[in-house]
């Protein structure tokens, strides 16, 4: 994978000395932070009133309690802040001509796709290394299930990769950064939500947007379970929206 | 090195080169010159593989530009119109970056950025924020980036446009050094500059190749004749029509203020016998002078409908 390296080391340089970075860093420690506080101290105001409540008590554990919802509630932040990490992957490079400059570099097109996604993904995964201390800090205090927490965090990576692949995707297709951010979004959202077609129950197929929703297939490991079918989906939606990046910056060679 | 045959591109309806054939051969500096639109950029895009053509094939050391796009990419440095740079990062590391791209290892990546680096001037700015460069250190970075792996086909576009005089006589130089080791091709819409650096020259306008030929022999060519600018003292009208009676001359004309210009046969020299002929007459000879025609004639001669000629 030629210069796939080349372009990661490049990308996290760019990441690292714009303010993107760290701004997007402190608004999602700040909003995840806040979160984990909020689930702690619901946890604490029950686990005080199921002392007079013994059925309660049966149900009283960290993880369903704190970590569930926390996973849930970090997988939502980053649906606000992935299209702000991917925006310009593309995008910039079009709108500034620096892609005629890379696309000019014997440069294969995975090369370029590839170190692109992995250097967000770096990042994606810095940020989320960062809410580990959470589980570490109360980890002192009580006793927590740490295997059922590290499923969690790998269902938030692989949820992670699939937001920045469609991302990347998104950039892909403009040159203007908001215009990107604003398909990242809207199309995370739709995955995201597309599992409640089938709640409502008015909408057909709705089988096939029940296994569309990113939501659904995230539930489970946020729960601590891993099955191997929601594996397959968040590797097939990886691998398909890195495809569609390729296919989209291929277009340049046979359109107009 | 570089071989061209029947490229046309349209952008959408609009044609904007036709049926481009050239060739050019190593170590050669080819200039390409055309007013703004003529295709020049779109040339060299394609050449780089950044664009497929319409129709027509090209060929970049020996590789297809469309087929081998990756070959053709390995050998060639390409610096784009108006020098797109990543500005969010240092000289040192977008260089660092461009050699890894060129898949430059190790102790050679370093010696090559070095090289560069040295060569056009960047060793002041090495660990400055392409942001705060100056237009010119700019070009240089583009043109270092270029240089990086000493690629056997270089392909410049406008390399000094925005420069200042310093500026542009040290990129010339440093353009001319690369003659031999090098195949270059550049644009300019730089006359002079063209015939200082290049060895050849292919003026193309409407998308079409006008000339391609020296520099020397595209002067020598236009229109098959040469000038002679005079000043004479003595009537207007006797004086034009003296001259347009002289052997060898095919038109005369008055430009006024007792100048006249007189267009001659080529190879004919006529100057003694114009002298005689006036200071025979009585009249004073105040200046005689063969004017050149230089590559700005040839240039506005073949680009333009009207003639050039007063």
């Amino acid at each position: 994978m030629s210069g796939c390296l080349a372009v990661w080391r490049k990308e996290l340089m760019v990441y690292f000395s714009t303010p993107i970075f760290y701004l997007t860093g402190v608004v999602f420690l700040l909003l995840g932070g806040y979160f984990f506080y909020a689930n702690v101290a619901y946890y604490t105001v029950l686990s005080f009133q199921a002392g007079q409540n013994p059925y309660l008590a049966e149900y009283l554990n960290p993880a369903g309690m704190v970590f569930r919802p926390l996973m849930v509630n970090l997988a939502v932040i980053f649906l606000f802040i992935v299209p702000l990490l991917t925006m310009r992957l593309l995008a910039e490079e079009k709108k500034n001509g620096t892609a005629e400059l890379l696309f000019t570099l014997p440069l294969t097109d995975w090369g370029i796709i590839l170190g692109k996604f992995l250097a967000a993904l770096l990042i994606y995964l810095i940020l989320l290394l960062m809410t580990l201390g959470y589980a570490v800090g109360l980890a002192f205090i009580t006793p927590v299930d740490w295997g059922g927490i590290l499923v969690g965090y790998l269902g938030l990576v692989l949820l992670g990769g699939t937001f920045l692949a469609l991302g990347l995707f998104s950039s892909s297709l403009t040159e203007n950064q908001i215009v990107a951010a604003v398909i990242t979004f809207g199309l995370l959202l739709f995955f995201w939500v597309t599992g409640w077609f089938q709640e409502i129950g008015a909408v057909r197929w709705q089988g096939l947007f029940k296994h569309l929703s990113m939501l659904d297939h995230f539930e489970p490991f946020a729960r601590g379970v891993i099955d191997s079918r929601h594996l397959v989906f968040f590797g097939s939606m990886m691998y398909l929206f890195l495809f569609l990046t390729k296919r989209t910056l291929e277009s340049r060679r046979w359109r107009g | 090195m570089i071989e061209v045959k029947d490229l046309t591109k349209y952008y959408g309806p609009t044609l904007a080169i036709s049926r481009l054939n050239f060739e050019v051969a190593q170590g050669e500096i080819v200039g390409f010159l055309g007013p703004n639109a003529a295709g020049k950029t779109t040339t060299l895009k394609i050449l780089a593989g950044y664009m497929p053509p319409t129709a027509g094939s090209a060929a970049v050391n020996g590789f297809d530009c469309i087929g081998q796009s990756r070959d053709v990419r390995h050998s060639l440095g390409y610096l784009p119109e108006n020098v797109p740079l990543y500005t969010d990062l240092t000289t040192a590391q977008f260089l660092d970056f461009a050699a890894r791209a060129k898949g430059l290892e190790g102790s050679r990546r370093a010696g090559e950025i070095d090289r560069v680096v040295a060569e056009c001037g960047l060793t002041e700015v090495r660990h400055t924020l392409i942001a705060s460069l100056s237009k010119g250190f700019r070009q240089r970075v583009g043109l270092a980036q270029a240089l990086l792996g000493r690629p056997p086909v270089l392909i410049l576009d406008e390399p000094t446009i925005g420069l200042d005089p310093a500026q542009i006589v040290e990129i010339r130089g440093l353009i001319r050094e690369l003659a031999g080791a090098h195949t270059v091709i550049l644009s300019s819409h730089i006359l002079p500059e063209v015939s200082q650096l290049c060895s050849r020259v292919i003026i193309i306008n409407h998308g079409q190749i006008v000339a391609s030929d020296t520099p020397a022999n595209l002067t020598r060519q236009l229109g098959g004749s040469a000038r002679v600018r005079l000043a004479v003292g003595g009537p207007e009208d006797a004086v034009l029509t003296a001259l347009s009676g002289a052997p060898g001359v095919r038109k005369a004309l008055a430009e006024g203020g007792g100048t006249f210009t007189v267009e001659v046969e080529p190879g004919v020299e006529v100057r003694p016998d114009l002298a005689r002929l006036l200071v025979g007459r009585g009249w004073d000879l105040l200046e005689l002078k063969a004017q050149e025609f230089t590559l700005e004639d040839v240039f506005i001669n073949l680009v333009t409908e009207e003639d050039v000629h007063p």
